[in-house]
């Protein structure tokens, strides 16, 4: 009954059904009561990890290693423990970000970058490629073996047949549309495929019950038990030593653990797993059931490996039959045809559950991270003003599942057959493990930067492109052998399978260990050294904080846009319904009513336009669109980022400025005592001028009235004529020593005055002077009386005529205060330590107590002014102590009223002397 | 339950679970022994992987 036609037919129903299923939950999605949202649905369509390489492989890697397929579903198991923890962040993200893929989730961390979403679509398609091919295999082989019932042939021995004859070319393409009709019938905005996951369910249901069938039929029909099939194996030498497996069969623990860590990340990152665990996701709280319920299925489903694969081997010995075809084979040998037929529908849907949702979320990434962003940015196509770019949305998803899929034939024909079902997908298990580092630390580490993520994704690519997929090609006669043998050019250190003489590992451990270590190496490293933009801090924080700032946020936003311009931009990349249906909620969700004036372009509406397009074409292109629909007013990242530091500035000014204006305070403080200083200057120099005028006026007024008198009346008498001149003379040496002490006074005040400073012998002038005006003393009945210290004194430094000046005024001063006849006037100078010290004492009456700080002052006059004219300008006293104070000495007077004055000054001892 | 104690607790087990399945302790069931018939090393992962996910399968599902 197996021939070739009720195969096919029996094929075609199954997808028919398949169909059928999607078709009806899409409907009833499309009509508001969707029954996607179940968590059983949810967790079963997790199952779709378990491929053609679960339903036939596992069996025949037990058959090869005995527990070597374990580490596949155990791995799995305790990385969705930690789920709680590290899938509900991803899913967080994701919802928040509207992330479309993986490549879309990789690009949004890292600053929305377009350069790294296309490294990654590129990756995750040349590393799917290989288990696209092993999908293929699978299903044209068990085909190939069912046909030939009730032979028992392997396809190898039938030979490669031509393409166009060729199962796997037809079962390709097949799938191809069969995927096209599912995943791309039409765009949805959030990338919702309820049909699909729905589908997908089911076959994970057909799959465990066909595998659970033929291990029930070979562990109870075929032997009597597990212990029956245990008990045989353990009887055969070949067979026994896979029942105590870890040392040296299955490649020691290294192995295990390295194959666990594999399928820990495979179950994150593989894309069909991103894409049905986070893109498909609707409830968070599905998490809950799937973590139990899908390690249960696998463990279900891995329950009769070990007893298929020991009876496989027990009933086929000598190794005529492929252990990959044992689930298939042994039915057949049994004569069970149905079985049979029912382990083959099991097989295919294990293998087109894996290519539809692979195929779909490659395309989704290969449009919107790869092509779109290319295709947005050059001008030349103006597409970005093409009204409705639906149609070449899904025309370039169709085109990439037609092309991963004819990739995955061209595989299957070149390296295929040189490798078990196994082998061939942990090549992809291993491509996958790279985008580990950049997503895991992406949503933890804060500081990764893109460059780190760029370097590390390219790095560990490349290792794994050298390590894995060459010898691949390599083995199966596309490279020459030597090349695996002795190296690249015969350097043995670059052996592809034994990189920088690591031997002794499995290829898979040792291809990971390079990979990881250059991967994780060169992210920490380049993310280290460099430095963030602020669109990658922006978004670093969005994703690392994400249960912090839950809203999403609206952002910065400048300019203005129409509400009409932002629907246009969407209707073109949703379709017109599904925008006007998209905008139309979000109004009412705001109490407005679309389309109306109220609906305002505000950064939240942008922000929700810019949401909805990130569903549909990825986050990279919708921020180029969204830009581009509101003449690019939108913040750029950089804007935030200057607008940040504007606001840092401006702090960092007001602080600035504080101080300045507490500086401004202090100067017109000081601008103010300087007024003061000045106006009392200025009052000063009135006072000066005046009194100087006033100075001047008295010897002029007499001056001018005895000149007048002489010359009104010529017969003055001669002696009063001879008085007369006498008092006029007297007047005018007055007035010349009033000017010229003036001008000396200026002089000296200004510093201009002309200093013959030398040192000079304080005692020769003390005693020059007193001679000098002991006539004048004496004329006076003034006594005058000098003590000189015996034996010389030091010199000091000093203008000798100003000295003479000074003391001369001293002793006029004294003179004039002294009391004719009973005066007595004495001059002392005194050596003291450093300087010498003259006195000038008399007893006349002193200086009243209340004059003394006024005695230096300029016009300063001892007496009532008014009453008396004293002689003497009042300006002695004030230039002798300028004169003092300029050769470095001090002047003072001491006084008791009624009890004498006296005028001291010292002069410091000319430097050179000053020691002894 | 307490704040973050679902999360403890998972990443309690999957912390026990890589104790459980790794050397050294997998290495004391990888000996020509049998258990009800089933090589002690293949009931040995069975078992504590069935117990492991009905831990899980409690943790997660208790409070609500």
């Amino acid at each position: 009954m197996l021939q070739g036609w009720v195969i096919v037919a029996v094929s075609f129903a199954y997808l028919g059904l398949l169909f059928a299923v999607a078709h009806y939950v899409d409907r009833r999605a499309e009509s508001g009561r969707p029954v996607i949202a179940s968590p059983y649905i949810y967790s079963l369509s997790l199952a779709v990890y378990a491929t053609a390489w679960t339903f036939y492989g596992s069996v025949g890697r037990a058959a090869a290693d005995g527990v070597g397929f374990l580490p596949i579903y155990v791995g799995p198991t305790l990385m969705i423990a930690l789920w709680w923890l590290v899938m509900r962040k991803i899913l967080r993200i994701s919802k928040s970000n509207r992330i479309t893929s993986l490549a879309d989730f990789v690009a949004s961390r890292y600053g929305k970058s377009a350069l790294l979403g296309g490294v990654v679509a590129i990756i995750a398609v040349v590393g799917i490629v290989p288990y696209i091919s092993l999908q293929l295999k699978a299903i044209s082989n068990s085909f190939a073996i069912l046909v030939q019932y009730p032979q028992i042939v392997m396809p190898a021995k039938l030979g490669a047949a031509p393409p166009l004859q060729d199962t796997a070319l037809w079962v390709a393409l097949i799938l191809a549309l069969f995927t096209i009709a599912f995943g791309t019938r039409h765009l949805d905005a959030a990338e919702h495929h309820p049909g699909m996951v729905a589908a997908i369910a089911f076959e994970s249901l057909v799959k465990l019950l066909a595998f659970v069938a033929v291990g029930v039929f070979v562990t109870w029909g075929i032997y009597d038990g597990f212990g029956d099939v245990f008990a045989r194996a353990a009887a055969v030498a070949e067979i026994a030593p896979l029942l105590t497996p870890l040392e040296g069969v299955a490649g020691g623990y290294a192995s295990w653990v390295w194959l666990t860590i594999l399928s820990m990340l495979a179950i994150i990152f593989l894309p069909r797993q991103f894409q049905v665990t986070v893109i498909e996701n609707v409830d968070e709280n599905h998490l809950k059931k799937a973590i139990w319920l899908f390690p249960a299925y696998m463990l279900a489903i891995n329950v009769f490996v070990l007893p298929i694969a020991f009876g496989g081997r027990l009933h086929f010995p000598g190794g005529g039959v492929d252990a990959d075809t044992f689930v298939l084979t042994l039915p057949m040998a049994e004569q069970q045809e149905l079985l049979a037929l029912l382990v083959f529908i099991g097989g295919l849907s294990a293998a087109t559950g894996m290519v539809i949702v692979e195929t779909i979320a490659l395309s989704t990434m290969v449009c919107n991270d790869l092509l779109m962003p290319v295709l947005l940015r050059l001008k030349g196509l103006r597409l970005a003003e093409k009204p409705d770019l639906t149609g070449l949305l899904l025309g370039i998803r169709r085109g990439v599942i037609v092309l991963v899929l004819l990739l995955g034939y061209l595989y299957f024909r070149l390296a295929g057959e040189a490798y078990a079902l196994v082998s061939i997908g942990l090549i992809s298990f291993a491509a996958v493990a790279q985008f580990a580092p950049a997503v895991l630390g992406g949503i933890y580490w804060r500081g990764a930067t893109r460059r780190g993520a760029l370097a590390g994704l390219l790095a560990g690519f490349a290792v794994w492109l050298y390590t894995l997929l060459l010898p691949a090609l390599a083995r199966s006669g596309w490279l020459p052998l030597s090349f695996l043998e002795d190296g690249p050019f015969g350097i043995a250190l670059l052996r592809p399978l034994a990189l920088f003489g690591l031997a002794g590992l499995d290829q898979i451990t040792h291809a990971m260990i390079w990979s990881m270590i250059a991967n994780v190496g060169l992210y920490l490293g380049v993310s280290l050294a460099g430095t963030q933009s602020a669109a990658e801090r922006r978004q670093a924080s969005v994703f690392v904080d994400v249960f912090r700032h839950e809203a999403g946020g609206a952002r910065f936003w400048r300019g203005t846009a129409s509400a009409r311009e932002l629907y246009f931009v969407l209707a073109r990349f949703i379709g017109a319904a599904a925008a006007e249906t998209a905008i139309a909620d979000y109004a009412r969700s705001r109490g407005l009513v679309w389309p109306s004036e109220d609906l305002l372009a505000d950064a939240e509406f942008v922000h929700f336009v810019e949401t909805q397009l990130a569903g549909a074409i990825g986050s990279s292109s919708a921020r180029i669109m969204v830009a581009s629909a509101v003449k690019e007013e939108a913040l750029t990242p950089d804007e935030v980022g200057a607008i940040l530091d504007e606001a840092s500035q401006v702090v960092v000014y007001s602080h600035r400025l504080e101080q300045k204006s507490r500086e401004l305070e202090a100067a017109t403080a000081e601008l103010r005592a300087a007024n003061e200083r000045l106006k009392e200057l200025d009052r000063l120099k009135d006072d000066f001028i005046s009194t100087v005028t006033h100075e001047l006026r008295t010897p002029l007024t007499s001056i001018r009235a005895f000149s007048e008198i002489l010359l009104a009346d010529p017969n003055v008498e001669l002696e009063e004529r001879v008085r007369f001149l006498g008092i006029i003379t007297r007047e005018t040496e007055r007035l010349t020593r009033l000017i010229n002490q003036v001008l000396d006074m200026a002089k000296i005040s200004s510093g201009r005055a002309d200093w013959q400073m030398t040192q000079v012998d304080l005692r020769e002038v003390v005693a020059d002077t007193v001679a000098r005006m002991s006539q004048v003393f004496k004329e006076r009945g003034v006594l005058l009386v000098e003590h000189l210290p015996e034996g010389g004194v030091p010199p000091v430094q000093a203008d000798v005529d100003r000295l003479i000046q000074v003391l001369l005024n001293l002793l006029s001063n004294a003179l004039k205060f002294s009391p004719e006849g009973t005066g007595r006037v004495e001059v002392s100078l005194r050596l003291l330590p450093g300087e010498l010290r003259v006195d000038v004492r008399d007893n006349g009456p002193g200086v009243r107590r209340h004059d003394l700080p006024f005695v230096f002052d300029k016009f300063w006059q001892a007496g009532d002014t008014l009453v008396a004219k004293p002689p003497g300008t009042g300006l002695g006293l004030h230039i002798s102590r300028q004169i003092v104070e300029h050769c470095g000495g001090r002047m003072w007077v001491e006084s008791e009223e009624g009890a004498g004055a006296c005028f001291s000054f010292t002069l410091p001892v000319a430097g050179e002397y000053a020691a002894a | 339950m307490k704040p973050g104690g679902r999360t403890a607790r998972l990443v309690a087990l999957a912390t026990l679970g890589c104790v459980l399945f790794n050397y050294p302790i997998l290495a004391l069931f990888n000996r020509p022994a049998t258990f009800f018939g089933v090589p002690v090393l293949y009931a040995w992962i069975f078992g504590a992987w069935t117990v492991l996910i009905v831990l899980m399968a409690h943790v997660v599902e208790r409070d609500d």
